[in-house]
């Protein structure tokens, strides 16, 4: 297994979120997080991630196995998109940044500044960072946000290489990407019960 | 780590990167004070080594809030943190990159500045030497005062108000050892002051920076 979680509880903002989710992922295989708006999904790969801790469970997971790609891209606007990338390159452990620019179609903007980029080309550019990580386990929070079809197409491809080489990928999304193969798990009925406030603070309500 | 460094570098040298910004505040300060104070040469002889201090120390400050916050603001920081590099790593590049950005060259600046001030001969050497060993703490401590307000919107003013009274150890051994120079006295002792409070906080700073990063991320 890359990546398990058995009866795990997330919190955001110290209120329990999520509880009871188990989870595993092995090689090859692609997990897919659904839920309506707030149920979660961020919430669960941020702590999947280790930016956040958990409140109850455990989480088995090689930590240098894992790469999360949030909501913000991470790209820096004053850097041409060749330099992002070799930037991220070099963090984790160097490599060849081509092979990335091909699979998203960035050859052609590499000495653009990414502050020229347009909405689409920003997040191509978020997840070919993806590929120069060279990790196992890709934690995805939306991924195909303002991506036109051909991007998407292009994203799809990008996993199932992914998976075939033998990672794998758990992607919150709300879109259907074609991903047969994936498996989908729906986050809404792990939702947290609402915990009773503790006596200290009730004495104060 | 390197990779880090250049990119922190290169984005500061860059449009809008505010690498100037510093050293044309400490211009603006230095010039600035000999109008205000009027045209007394002798008193301008007296002020210069605590003038020059207070105007690179301010200079320092006034960049520090784009230590964290704009790596915070573009997502770059959760990538960041989730990469294979420690964040007390991450801590230490950061505060060395503001050093190179803007202490550096405000301790470079700071003997033409002393020109201006009408710094006696003597005074130059210890100036240098005080500023040199002393704008790394006001880096790493600023480095700390920018992680604890990573996730506040508009942190500045609370980040101003919890890094001043940090900076006041350093404040006063490094004036203090540019007013001895200057008066021709001695100033060993407040320059190893300085130098142990500077190694001071670049030792323990970074990792408690780290963990203030930590717990902001969440």
């Amino acid at each position: 297994m890359l990546l398990s979680a058995e009866n795990l509880s997330v919190s955001r903002g110290g209120i329990a979120v999520l509880e009871g989710v188990t989870l595993a992922l092995a090689p090859g295989q692609a997990l897919i997080l659904r839920g309506p708006n707030g149920a979660g999904k961020t919430t669960l790969l941020r702590t999947l991630a280790g930016l956040q801790p958990l409140l109850k469970g455990t989480l088995q997971a090689d930590e240098g196995a894992l790469v999360y790609a949030g909501h913000a891209d991470g790209n820096k606007g004053a850097l041409t998109v060749r330099e992002n990338l070799e930037f991220w390159a070099a963090i984790f452990g160097g490599g060849d940044v081509h092979p990335a620019m091909d699979t998203y179609a960035l050859a052609s903007l590499a000495d653009r500044p990414a502050a020229q980029l347009s909405a689409g080309q920003k997040r191509r550019l978020g997840l070919a960072r993806l590929i120069v990580a060279r990790r196992a386990v890709w934690l995805l929070d939306e991924p195909t946000v303002s991506l036109d079809t051909a991007a998407t197409a292009m994203f799809v491809a990008a996993v199932r290489a992914h998976l075939d080489a033998g990672g794998s990928a758990i992607i919150a999304t709300h879109i259907e990407l074609g991903l047969d193969e994936a498996a989908v798990l729906d986050i809404t009925p792990f939702k947290a019960r609402v915990t009773a406030l503790d006596d200290f603070d009730e004495a104060f309500l | 780590m390197i990779a880090l460094l250049i990119r922190d570098l290169r984005l500061a040298v860059r449009a809008g990167g505010g690498f100037g910004l510093g050293l044309a505040f400490f211009l603006i300060v230095v010039v600035l004070v000999p109008f205000a104070v009027g045209p007394r040469a002798d008193l301008h002889r007296v002020i210069a080594p605590g003038v020059l201090w207070l105007g690179a120390l301010l200079a320092c400050l006034l960049s520090l809030d784009r230590i964290f916050a704009l790596d915070h603001e573009d997502g770059s920081l959760d990538l960041l943190a989730t990469a294979p590099l420690p964040l007390e790593a991450l801590t230490c590049i950061k505060a060395l990159a503001h050093w190179l950005t803007t202490g550096l060259p405000l301790v470079l600046a700071a003997p033409v500045l002393g020109v201006l001030m009408n710094l006696p001969a003597p005074g130059y050497v210890p100036l240098i030497l005080s500023l040199a060993l002393g704008t790394p703490a006001l880096s790493v401590i600023g480095t700390f005062g920018a992680a604890l307000t990573v996730g506040v919107r508009r942190g500045g003013l609370l980040m101003s108000l919890l890094v001043l009274p940090l900076y006041v150890p350093t404040l006063i051994f490094g004036a203090e050892a540019a007013r001895r120079g200057a008066d021709g006295l001695s100033y060993s002792t407040p320059l190893i002051m300085l130098a142990g409070i500077t190694c001071g906080t670049i030792a323990l700073l970074p990792f408690a920076s780290a963990a203030v990063v930590r717990v902001n991320l969440r």
